[in-house]
């Protein structure tokens, strides 16, 4: 018999921090990166370097980069298309990233997929899915596949507030719940679904008590919260890993932008919320509890910003820089030949 | 050589490459004690246990999603999906993931996994069991769909299936499972792609595949009857296309129909059809006719049934038609 944890949504109370000094630095230059990453990613779409979709996660950088962290080298991760921070978070080089956008064959897909499909088989970052949902079902087999081969592994999912209403959501609960696979749900909640609130769409909006439908314990964290967010999915992974089967974790965040880059996501939110929200930024929060704990200092954010700027800077005159795909490989790995 | 039915062929391709191969694993509603809906995998779960056998819920989403999963970390899954009718619920998962991720993903995944299906008619299943759905796929680049219409290329071609590294959707079919032939026993390996002739003729080309490759067969015998010799090509496989096997065929008879349970518009034949008279347009000397299942959702009466599949009789008079110069009328509705 599966046992509910506890659901508590946590109210901000502080964890105590276990993370070493390197650790937070890390934790910290993520989050500046990918934010940096993600406005240079905007302005380079508005000049027409990077085409098609292009969904960002700026305002999410806690959400994105608490769940990561706990990942071992071992575990699996699927994703779905707002995924730039997520591979960034992973540790894939942010020049094949952005060469991706760019769609340059030194992409991490060789400019096949683009922003909505990135993957970095080294670092075991599966995708990528452009379809709302599409990925889950995928974890159910990784899941499987973990359990199969007798391993530790995890498998860390991404899902998001809208796709808890498409049907693959429940198959994928079902599955992974009935067979105690050792998967992570891990549920951005972002407050819409491309123009539409949470409350529109969905029957219930405590989107974390969808997983008792499927005997999967769950909680909501404070997604702005980089301590509470890794501190739940640290445990979620534990869980997993040690063979007490898949937990859900709803993640509360905001993105400061629209649906993708070229929505404005002002027709459905107000400024109002927007600056709500902006008021709990996620990076800012980090900095604040660090700097009082006197584990970092303002010159080691400002290292950061200065590292993060360097390293989006030579991202994109690496993609810039960068050839597109031959048109004679066209057709490549369109099927694998005498296997 | 021994004789098995096409559902022990298939069974015993399921079992050697299962001993053979510890990734092998197959997952699908009822494969598990129920030993299969059509009683494909019976007595295997008692063989290989529950972790190679796995019962699933019933979703089709979540069940092929598994497969794709599971075949992207290591394993190297057969998806069995009850019919193919139900492949509809699943399908986005085939096209959209298993399809697409080497591809999009520039080769740094591989999806080989095997979904089985039964496709075509049974006895009196209705509208909604019994349609010919594969052509969907056919027509989808980055995925196989192959289709044996004998029992030694269901045990070949499922082997073969299972030991390739492309997500392959492998069409049974509902009233081929009691049919007997002549199987190979051990290592018999037929390559996918590969059309074959299955009755070498003077007159007409008929390319079929699954199940109306006997049911052409039979009428090939009765146009023999009528003095008009019948060259039979079985596809075995949609994607990849052996188109070169029907070409060579139809420059040497200079006429050709296709003969499928679908339904004509927009189905197999029309893309045989294309090609033929893109390819071979001066080896014809009659257009390329398609011989299909009426346009309609199959009913439930026997009688209605039976009037909307092509029949030996119905194939037997299309036929001669063409060869007495008779020009093909337009689809209907």
């Amino acid at each position: 018999m599966v046992q509910q944890a506890e659901k508590t949504a946590t109210k901000g109370g502080r964890p105590r921090i276990h993370e070493s000094a390197d650790e937070l630095r890390h934790a910290h230059y993520l989050m500046v990166m990918i934010r940096r990453f993600e406005e240079k990613a905007f302005e380079m779409y508005t000049r027409a370097k990077i085409g098609g979709y292009c969904h960002l996660n700026i305002g999410e950088e806690a959400a994105v980069v608490g769940a990561v962290m706990p990942m071992r080298e071992n575990d699996w991760i699927i994703s779905y298309y707002r995924e730039h921070g997520h591979i960034l978070a992973r540790g894939t080089e942010p020049a094949a990233v952005m060469a991706e956008l760019y769609g340059r064959e030194t992409g991490v897909a060789g400019g096949r997929g683009g922003s909505m499909h990135l993957f970095d088989a080294e670092r075991r970052f599966l995708g990528g899915y452009g379809i709302v949902g599409g990925q889950m079902p995928l974890a159910i087999g990784t899941g499987l596949s973990s359990k199969y081969r007798q391993t530790d592994e995890v498998t860390l999912c991404f899902t998001a507030d809208g796709a808890t209403n498409i049907g693959s959501f429940h198959e994928s609960m079902n599955m992974i719940g009935l067979w105690k696979l050792p998967v992570v749900m891990y549920l951005v909640n972002n407050q819409y679904g491309m123009g539409t609130a949470v409350a529109r769409a969905s029957a219930i909006t405590d989107l974390w008590r969808k997983a008792d439908g499927y005997g999967i314990p769950s909680e909501r964290v404070d997604g702005m919260d980089f301590f509470a967010v890794k501190r739940a999915m640290e445990q979620a992974r534990e869980r997993a890993a040690r063979g007490d089967g898949p937990s859900l974790v709803e993640s509360n965040t905001y993105r400061y932008r629209g649906h993708s880059v070229a929505d404005a996501g002002r027709s459905y939110r107000t400024a109002e919320e927007i600056q709500e929200w902006r008021e709990r930024d996620p990076i800012g929060q980090f900095e604040k509890v660090v700097l009082e704990a006197g584990l970092l200092s303002e010159d080691d954010f400002h290292e950061n910003e200065l590292a993060a700027d360097r390293v989006v800077g030579e991202a994109v005159e690496f993609a810039d820089q960068s050839p597109q795909p031959a048109l004679d490989t066209l057709y490549e790995h369109l099927y694998v030949a005498d296997s | 050589m021994p004789e098995l039915t096409y559902r022990e062929a298939l069974r015993e391709a399921l079992r050697e490459e299962m001993q053979r191969d510890d990734r092998v694993i197959l997952m699908g509603e009822e494969v598990g004690s129920f030993g299969g809906s059509y009683k494909v995998s019976q007595g295997l779960v008692e063989e290989f246990g529950d972790r190679r056998i796995i019962d699933t819920p019933i979703a089709e989403e979540g069940i092929i999603g598994a497969g794709i999963g599971a075949a992207m970390t290591g394993l190297r899954p057969v998806c069995e999906i009850m019919t193919i009718n139900f492949l509809l619920v699943g399908i986005d998962q085939l096209v959209n993931n298993a399809a697409k991720i080497p591809y999009m993903f520039n080769g740094h995944a591989r999806v080989p996994l095997v979904v089985r299906t039964p496709s075509g008619a049974g006895h009196q299943l209705s509208c909604q069991h019994s349609q010919v759905l594969e052509v969907w796929c056919a027509y989808v680049p980055g995925m196989y769909v192959v289709a044996p219409g004998t029992p030694a290329d269901a045990k070949g071609m499922l082997k073969t299936a299972i030991r390739d590294d492309n997500p392959i959707l492998f069409v049974e079919n509902v009233l081929l499972y009691n049919e007997s032939g002549e199987v190979p026993a051990g290592e018999h390996l037929v390559p996918l792609g590969q059309a074959v002739v299955r009755r070498k003729g003077s007159d007409v080309t008929l390319v079929t595949y699954s199940r109306m490759v006997g049911v052409t067969l039979q009428a090939a015998e009765r146009l023999a009857g009528d003095g008009i010799d019948a060259e039979v090509v079985d596809l075995r496989s949609l994607r990849p296309l052996d188109i070169e096997t029907v070409l060579g065929s139809v420059r040497k008879t200079n006429r050709a129909a296709f003969v499928e349970e679908g339904w004509r518009s927009y189905g197999v034949g029309a893309e045989i059809a294309a090609q033929i008279q893109e390819l071979a347009f001066d080896d014809l000397d009659h257009p390329v006719e398609r011989i299909a299942g009426k346009e309609v959702p199959l009913p439930y009466a026997t009688n209605l049934e039976a009037a909307a599949t092509p029949s030996v009789d119905g194939i037997v008079e299309r036929v001669t038609g063409m060869v007495e110069g008779r020009r093909p009328v337009a689809a209907s509705a």
